[in-house]
């Protein structure tokens, strides 16, 4: 079938040509550590260690290239979804490359921290790819083909009913409808959007206060109120995804505020690293 | 006792007015009779600030008054000033009735009853028409209008809204936020409105301003309320003001009131018109929008030119030296006049058309002469373009869908390219001169405005079109002859969306469609619900097999889309097909093809479900879609800002916007249809569509958005462009201009500062990113692969191979 009528993932794209070539890098690495064998044991001093550490310290500057490469837009025959499969698959295989580089000798210096730099923006990286691939079903899900625009609008209009059903009540309910309109607040700080909650939401509590006043009402009135929490209830929920939605969203940039600045603690160790050994070596 | 001029202008639009200033300055007796309080109606109703372009470029300007590009307030001013010191003698408020008399004679009455008399008449007013009326008692009481250009100026009214098109339903909307609002129409469902409006409309009329009155219709209008004609009887309304948005009538009725004659053609909206703008009643003169000058520039010309013509100084009209360099490339070299009497003898397509239309047709065209074996390019960006031939033999090659090639030979006035104005099946490659040829390149709109104004176009260009879908459909190999059987029965149907075109289980007739544009849903309700078998597109052929297979109708064929199809009768179609026996493989090929394929659907009516909400979408009409998947989408907006990037600083597709199924998402993004709406009216005709389906907006745009209301996918925005931005290292390093994307403050910034609405609007939308090497930056900046452009068709057709 013709692929380009196809959705198809970044990972699997081109049949999984980078995986390939990561696998390949890979078991090339460890085949080369396993079969030579050298006098003061594996370290970045020697040939192997060089040719690892030359590697891993191209591949970690083609990397940090990808975030050039998206930015440019111009013309040409490239696909970013081509060079983010490449990304994710060589960026894993730098694990290898660059711990088989350091041959397993780590201590509290400028070299170890570049390595311990170059495990954590890979570790955000894996992480951010487990993201990628969850979470962007998960906000179709939530979103049930609303969006963030229509949700706004439909909190309106349920304000709007919700004040016309409290005109058939006494003015405490006129003051909880007050309540969830001035007191319910999507997004704000970054606690409230990450965990989607909001201890002092203005609608849950008018909700809660609804019914408890509603149970000394008499029967006709009752029912009354309960219709008005129902008509709240209808809105939380709405609020409820909406919150879920800008969490979700959060998510998929979260990783990328560990990922990006610790890239750039990295390329200054790494050359700080790099000068440091030839220092040594001279 | 009625006054007397040598010349009564009827309009003061830029024709009316640039005639009325030639007539001061020949110091003729002149009157300008103008409908309306103020000159200039048309120019005066675009919206505030508009920025009015002159094209096209290479035409002079030959008038007394000025005119250049620039908003819409100075070039207002400019012929208000002019007018008064030229001594113009306009007189508002003089809407003529009815024009009587002939050639010195002629006698106009204003409505009210007063009488104006004039020698010569040219009527100048404009193809805007005069806006329909409610036509009940009441209908001209202050209360009602018939317009509304600011709907946040009431507030708190009640209003009841009359009409269903989208104006009415737009000002409904925008009124229901500050008012109680009623919107009554006489049909009992939306029929005219386009999608995004009927939504809208409906999802307003759950709130409490705004309520629908279907099947509803004024009976009587007094100060303070109406009388509707409701199915449960009169119904009276309270009301502080009534909105009549019912469209204008055009101006055909009253020329033909007149005396003026029009070509047969019921359709047509140009009338009978000599080269110097007479009609059939000698004296009387037609010019501007109705004698079919798109744009002002040639408005104000011909004002001028009838003018001369009247006064006895005949003038060469401004675009001779265009229409002479158009035809420079003629062998022999003839004049003008010439070359005009040599085309029509040579091509029948012409028959028609007086001189004046085929001056302008040509004028919209280019002329080239090849010498034998030279190959045809086109020229450059007018792709899309039809040819015809005007002399000679061309050769060139078809290549269908397998790729399989074929050399076929056109002759003088046959066409080459899109004629059926469909996507076509079979593309066509390497155009040759098989002799000495003189093409004539068309562009799209003016052979839409000729199929319009001739019966005889029309009927030519029909034929040709049947003969080249049955033998794309069928074989190339089939000769006019073969194929004349066919013709024969052969007859253009046209469906909107949702029509049955066969139903299930009937035996009434074994007629074959050959689906041209839109396309065609197969389903089934047999077993009580509705099982969709698949979506076929313009190219295929339904209704065969109970032909061939000699049965009952197995599925209900539906339109998806508006559908165009030729119907060719099957006790026709059968004899041809048994004296072909190898066609009959090949036919009976695809149908088994399309029976594997339904049965993918039914095995999974996941797909059907699928394919459904597409066609649902309006996706069966496209030729090239943006799909998201959105279980990969990771909302970056990559794929808005690459667009931005790519076409100057303004996105033309809104990511989010748009509905969702499932995990599909079909994004506010152009679809390159079949059969554009956007290109239906365009004045400068900046609108094209290339062989590969792109549709596309060139720089002409004169911002006047008309493709915007047309498209009823919402996907034309107008706008500004933004300015040019640095580089993207300049961005990162120093910070200049704004970071990649939609430059959002830009845009503000404008509107506030002193500058504010003297950039022009342009439309725009997506053009494929036509030119770009590598195809849409949208698809190429996806990082997760969430993005494809695709061709609906072949969505369709995969869809039954993909796993589940
Ligand atoms: C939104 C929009 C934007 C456009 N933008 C541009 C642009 O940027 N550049 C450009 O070149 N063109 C543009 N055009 C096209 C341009 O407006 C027309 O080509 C032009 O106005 C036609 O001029 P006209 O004199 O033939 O008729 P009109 O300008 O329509 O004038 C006709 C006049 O006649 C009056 N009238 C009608 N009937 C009667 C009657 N019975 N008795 C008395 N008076 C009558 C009317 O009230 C009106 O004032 C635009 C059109 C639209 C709709
Ligand atoms: C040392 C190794 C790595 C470096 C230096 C690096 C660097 C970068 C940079 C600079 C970006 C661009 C961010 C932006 O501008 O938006 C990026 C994006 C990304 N990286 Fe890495 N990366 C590394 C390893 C990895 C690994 C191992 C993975 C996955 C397993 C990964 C996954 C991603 C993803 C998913 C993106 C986001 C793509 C997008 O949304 O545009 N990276 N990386
Ligand atoms: S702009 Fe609208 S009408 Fe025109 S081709 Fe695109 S989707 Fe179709
Ligand atoms: S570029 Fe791709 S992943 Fe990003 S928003 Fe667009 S479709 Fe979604």
């Amino acid at each position: 079938m013709n692929r380009a009528v196809r959705h198809e993932s970044f990972l699997a794209w081109r049949n999984f040509r980078h995986l390939k070539w990561a696998c390949v890098l890979s078991i090339l690495s460890v085949g080369l550590y396993l079969g030579f064998d050298f006098p003061a044991g594996h370290n970045g001093g020697t040939w192997l260690g060089y040719t690892l550490g030359t590697i891993g310290a191209l591949l970690i500057v083609w990397l940090m290239w990808f975030g050039i490469r998206k930015r440019r837009y111009g013309p040409g025959n490239w696909s970013l979804k081509g060079w983010l499969s490449a990304h994710v698959y060589l960026g894993l295989s730098l694990v290898i490359v660059g711990t088989l580089h350091t041959g397993f000798q780590l201590g509290w210096n400028i070299h170890s921290l570049a390595y311990i730099l170059m495990l954590i923006v890979i570790a955000s990286g894996a992480i951010g790819l487990l993201v990628y691939v969850r979470v962007p079903q998960l906000m179709t899900e939530n979103r049930r083909s609303q969006s963030l625009d229509e949700m706004a609008r439909a909190i309106v209009e349920i304000d709007g009913e919700a004040a016309k059903a409290a005109l058939q009540l006494s003015d405490e309910f006129a003051e909880l409808v007050r309540m969830s309109q001035n007191g319910t607040h999507i997004g704000g700080s970054f606690r409230r959007i990450i965990t989607a909650r909001d201890s002092g939401c203005g609608t849950a509590r008018a909700i809660a206060r609804a019914r408890e006043i509603s149970r000394n009402l008499p029967p006709v009135e009752a029912q009354k109120a309960s219709e008005l929490a129902r008509i709240l209830g209808g809105k939380l929920e709405i609020v409820q995804r909406a919150r879920r939605d800008l969490r979700l969203k959060a998510l998929l940039d979260l990783w990328l505020y560990i990922h990006v600045p610790v890239t750039i603690a990295l390329v200054i160790t790494l050359i700080a690293h790099i000068i440091a050994v030839y220092f040594y070596w001279g | 006792m009625a006054e007397r001029f040598e010349v009564a202008i009827l309009g003061s639009g830029p024709a009316g007015l640039s005639a009325a200033a030639r007539a001061a300055e020949r110091g003729l007796s002149h009157v300008v009779l103008e409908r309306h309080d103020i000159y200039a109606q048309t120019i005066q109703r675009y919206q505030k600030g508009k920025y009015v372009m002159a094209t096209p470029d290479n035409l002079p300007l030959r008038s007394d008054i000025g005119f250049e590009a620039g908003t819409r307030e100075e070039i207002l001013g400019v012929w208000g000033e002019q007018a008064e010191r030229l001594g113009i003698n306009l007189r508002c408020n003089a809407n003529a009735e009815t024009v009587e008399g002939s050639k010195g004679g002629f006698r106009i009455t204003l409505r009210g009853g007063e009488m104006v008399e004039a020698a010569h008449v040219v009527m100048a007013i404009g193809d805007q028409g005069e806006l329909r009326k409610v036509g009940v008692p009441g209908d001209d009481l202050p209360c009602v209008q018939y317009q509304l250009d600011d709907p946040e100026a009431f507030a708190g009214e009640t209003i009841v809204v009359i009409g269903g098109g989208d104006s009415a339903i737009e000002n409904a909307v925008a009124l229901a936020r500050q008012n109680r609002v009623y919107i009554a129409y006489r049909r009992a469902e939306w029929a005219r409105a386009k999608s995004g409006n009927i939504t809208a409309v409906e999802k307003a009329a759950q709130g409490d301003s705004l309520d629908i009155l279907f099947s509803t219709s004024p009976e009587r209008i007094e100060p303070g309320r109406i009388i509707l004609r409701t199915p449960e009887g009169s119904r009276e309304i309270a009301i502080d003001r009534v909105i009549a948005r019912l469209g204008g009538i055009p101006p055909r009725g009253f020329l033909e009131r007149c005396g003026i004659r029009f070509p047969a053609d019921r359709n047509a909206r140009i009338p009978e018109l000599s080269v110097t703008y007479e009609t059939n009643v000698e004296g009387l003169y037609v010019i501007g929008a109705p004698a079919g000058a798109p744009v002002i520039k040639q408005c104000m010309n011909q004002g001028y030119e009838v003018i001369e013509t009247i006064s006895g100084h005949p003038v060469e009209p401004a675009d001779q030296p265009i229409l002479a360099e158009k035809l420079a490339g003629l062998p022999g070299r003839p004049s003008v006049d010439e070359a005009l009497v040599l085309i029509r003898d040579q091509l029948p397509l012409f028959d028609e058309l007086t001189t004046l239309q085929l001056r302008e047709f040509l004028l919209d065209s280019d002329t080239h002469l090849l010498f034998r074996g030279e190959p045809v390019t086109r020229t450059g960006g007018r792709a899309g373009t039809i040819l015809l031939i005007g002399d000679g033999i061309v050769q060139l090659d078809l290549t269908d869908k397998s790729g399989a090639t074929q050399t076929v030979t056109r002759t003088t006035g046959d066409f080459i390219g899109d004629v059926g104005f469909t996507s076509g099946q079979r593309r066509t490659s390497n155009v040759r001169a098989a002799t000495d040829c003189v093409l004539i390149e068309m562009a799209r709109r003016s052979v839409i405005k000729l199929l319009a104004s001739s019966a005889r176009a029309r009927s030519i260009f029909e034929r040709t079109i049947i003969i080249r879908q049955l033998q794309d459909s069928l074989s190339g190999d089939l000769s006019e002859a073969d194929l004349q059987p066919l013709i024969d029965t052969a007859e253009v149907r046209r469906f909107t969306a949702g029509d049955l075109l066969i139903r299930e289980g009937t035996t009434d007739d074994q007629n074959i469609y050959f689906i041209r544009s839109g396309s065609v849903t197969i389903s089934s309700s047999a077993d009580g619900r509705e099982t969709v078998f698949g979506v076929e597109p313009a190219g295929s052929i339904v209704g065969e097999m109970a032909l061939l297979y000699n049965r009952p109708r197995t599925a209900d064929v539906t339109a998806s889309v508006d559908t165009e199809a030729l119907l060719i009768d099957g006790a026709a179609f059968k004899p041809f097909l048994d004296a072909r026996p190898d066609l009959r493989v090949k036919i009976d090929q695809a149908v088994h093809d399309r029976v594997l394929r339904g049965v993918a659907y039914q095995q999974d009516p996941w797909r059907g479900a699928v394919a459904d909400f597409l066609v649902e979408q309006g996706i069966g009409e496209a030729t090239n879609a943006l799909l998201i998947d959105e279980s990969l989408c990771v909302r970056c907006d990559n794929c808005e800002i690459a667009c931005a990037e790519t076409h100057d600083g303004i996105a033309r597709l809104d990511r989010e916007a748009g509905p969702t199924f499932r995990q599909l998402h079909v994004p506010i993004s152009c679809r390159h249809c079949e059969n554009p709406h956007c290109m239906a009216d365009c004045p400068p005709n900046a609108l094209h569509r290339d062989e590969k389906g792109e549709v596309w907006i060139d720089k002409t745009c004169i911002g006047c958005g008309n493709c915007s209301e047309n498209c009823p996918y919402g996907v034309i925005r107008m706008a500004v462009p933004a300015p040019k931005k640095p580089g993207l290292l300049q961005w990162l390093l120093f910070g200049r201009g704004s970071g990649p994307g939609e430059d959002k403050l830009a845009g503000k910034a404008k509107k506030a500062g002193a500058g504010g609405g003297d950039l022009p609007k342009k439309a725009m939308k997506c053009d494929l990113c036509r030119g770009t090497r590598g195809g849409p930056a949208c698809v190429r900046a996806c990082p997760t692969g969430a993005a494809i452009r695709i061709s609906p068709n072949d969505y369709f057709r995969s869809m039954t191979e993909m796993p589940s």
